[in-house]
């Protein structure tokens, strides 16, 4: 019995590598959603209690309460929340750019360069300076922070999904496609969509980890979503002024509950790379 | 109706030409044969005939006329490896139903059973989808067939029956068909007339 691996004992042995796979999105994507629904029937202006201020965490305040006497826990779940629906937007947004972006390059080579050369030129630009330019011009908020996740992100798969788009294009099937008379746009839409929609999805996953980061971090220097915000963001940056006077559970809570959504996407997108593309699961 | 191809040259890059002013003629109503050795270019040939290679020197006609590239192109090539010319996304019916539909009786012909519509191309073996390829290329616009080893992965009784099949629809509907192969002794029970690739290839 100890010869077995981990995986393949107690509770969940008697599945196979496909249900577990399906089990895992499952649990977390339960998770994830339970986080975001309970965010969203939080009332964003929590009651304030002065008679409980600075309160370590306790059974009653499990995350303990601010200056304000306000429950940490609540704060967090509605600031994750916040991330979330800024992350769904994001990512979304970026890999609508990616796919427009990687079918027009395959339509001609001036094209294809044109598309290099704006990859290029975003890449060339660091994420945090062009988040916080996009964002500022923008006027902030969740508009203009979601944006400049977006504008940022579509970067990496807009050069997967072209190499993709490029492969697939010089194989037999398309090639034989347009000598039946196939336009290039049926073929990239009967064709080509169908291959790369799992990168495509997978993609979208996989964005959505860097923008909640992102995210956070641009509006922990202040110019991303505004101070009445509940977001994990703000939480942070208006805990530093109180880390000094002991008050470790304000910024303590709230960044573990971040790391923890972002790892929960992450594992998401892995385990549904590996459902898509069962080649990849071996590497 | 003739189909003629004139002073064929092409190189994939400057330091060797493979192709060096090859001329062919195919007639319709004739199964033209074309024996070569291995890498002499005859898939090459093959390709720039139907049009899948576009840069090379000389020309192709038929009937005296240049082909339009647009729409439907009437020189069909049948590949040589099935697998590699279907989308591995889509089921056979739409593979099948890309270039035409094909009657039932047709596809009884050609040995396509109804249930491996239903199908994605790697549930089926190489030999089946082959048949595919073939239907698929046989479109009432096609008015010459180049076939690229079209039966290497056959054996011997299928080989025979799917020539057969394709030769007498070609036969009824007035298709030329450009047979490659190396196997000569295939070659000459299925050919009116068997070119050399060595002969023609100026090289």
């Amino acid at each position: 019995m100890s010869e077995l691996p981990w995986y393949n004992r107690g509770l969940f042995s008697s599945l196979n590598l496909r249900q577990k796979t399906l089990l895992t999105i499952g649990l977390t994507g339960l998770v994830l959603l339970v986080i975001f629904i309970c965010g969203m029937m939080i009332d964003a202006n929590l009651s304030t209690d002065f008679t409980k201020t600075m309160k370590p965490p306790s059974f009653e305040h499990i995350f303990g309460t601010d200056w304000m006497g306000r429950d940490m826990f609540l704060r967090t779940v509605k600031g994750l929340s916040l991330s979330i629906v800024i992350g769904i937007g994001a990512s979304i947004i970026s890999s609508i750019i990616a796919t427009v972006l990687a079918f027009v390059a395959s339509f001609n080579r001036v094209c294809d360069s044109a598309v290099s050369w704006l990859i290029d030129l975003f890449a060339s630009i660091p994420h945090i300076l062009l988040i916080m330019m996009i964002s500022i011009s923008l006027g902030k908020g969740a508009f203009g922070v979601i944006m400049a996740v977006a504008f940022s992100h579509w970067i990496n798969l807009t050069r997967v999904l072209r190499a993709e788009v490029l492969q697939i294009n010089t194989s037999e099937f398309v090639s034989l496609s347009s000598k039946f008379g196939k336009s290039k746009l049926w073929i990239a839409k009967e064709h080509i969509l169908p291959l790369v929609l799992s990168q495509i999805f997978v993609g979208t996953l996989l964005v959505f980890p860097h923008a909640i980061m992102h995210e956070s971090s641009v509006t922990f220097l202040g110019f991303g979503l505004s101070p009445h915000e509940p977001a994990i963001g703000i939480i942070l940056s208006e805990s530093m002024s109180y880390l000094a006077m002991g008050a470790w559970w304000l910024a303590f809570f709230p960044g573990v509950a971040l790391l923890i959504v972002v790892l929960l996407f992450d594992i998401i997108g892995d385990n549904l790379k590996k459902l898509f593309d069962p080649s990849e699961a071996n590497k | 109706m003739n189909l003629k191809a004139d002073n064929i040259s092409f190189s994939y890059n400057n330091n060797k030409q493979i192709l060096k002013d090859v001329s062919l003629s195919i007639n319709s109503n004739e199964v033209i044969g074309l024996m070569g050795d291995s890498g002499s270019g005859k898939s090459t040939l093959c390709k720039i005939i139907s049009d899948h290679i576009s840069k090379y020197s000389g020309e192709i006609t038929i009937d005296g006329e240049k082909i339009s590239n647009k729409g439907f192109y009437p020189i069909q090539l049948i590949f040589q490896h099935p697998e590699k010319t279907m989308n591995p996304k889509w089921k056979m019916e739409k593979v099948l139903n890309e270039s035409w539909k094909p009657s039932s009786d047709l596809k009884n012909t050609f040995g396509i059973k109804d249930n491996w519509l239903n199908r994605w191309p790697n549930e089926l073996s190489g030999g089946e989808l082959q048949r595919f390829s073939i239907l698929r290329a046989l479109n009432p616009k096609t008015k010459f067939i180049i076939a690229d080893e079209i039966s290497t992965m056959l054996d011997a009784v299928t080989q025979v029956q799917i020539w057969k099949s394709l030769i007498n629809y070609c036969k009824v509907n007035n298709i030329g068909i450009l047979a490659v192969s190396h196997d000569e002794d295939l070659l000459e029970v299925i050919c009116d007339d068997i070119v050399y690739f060595d002969e023609i290839n100026n090289i």
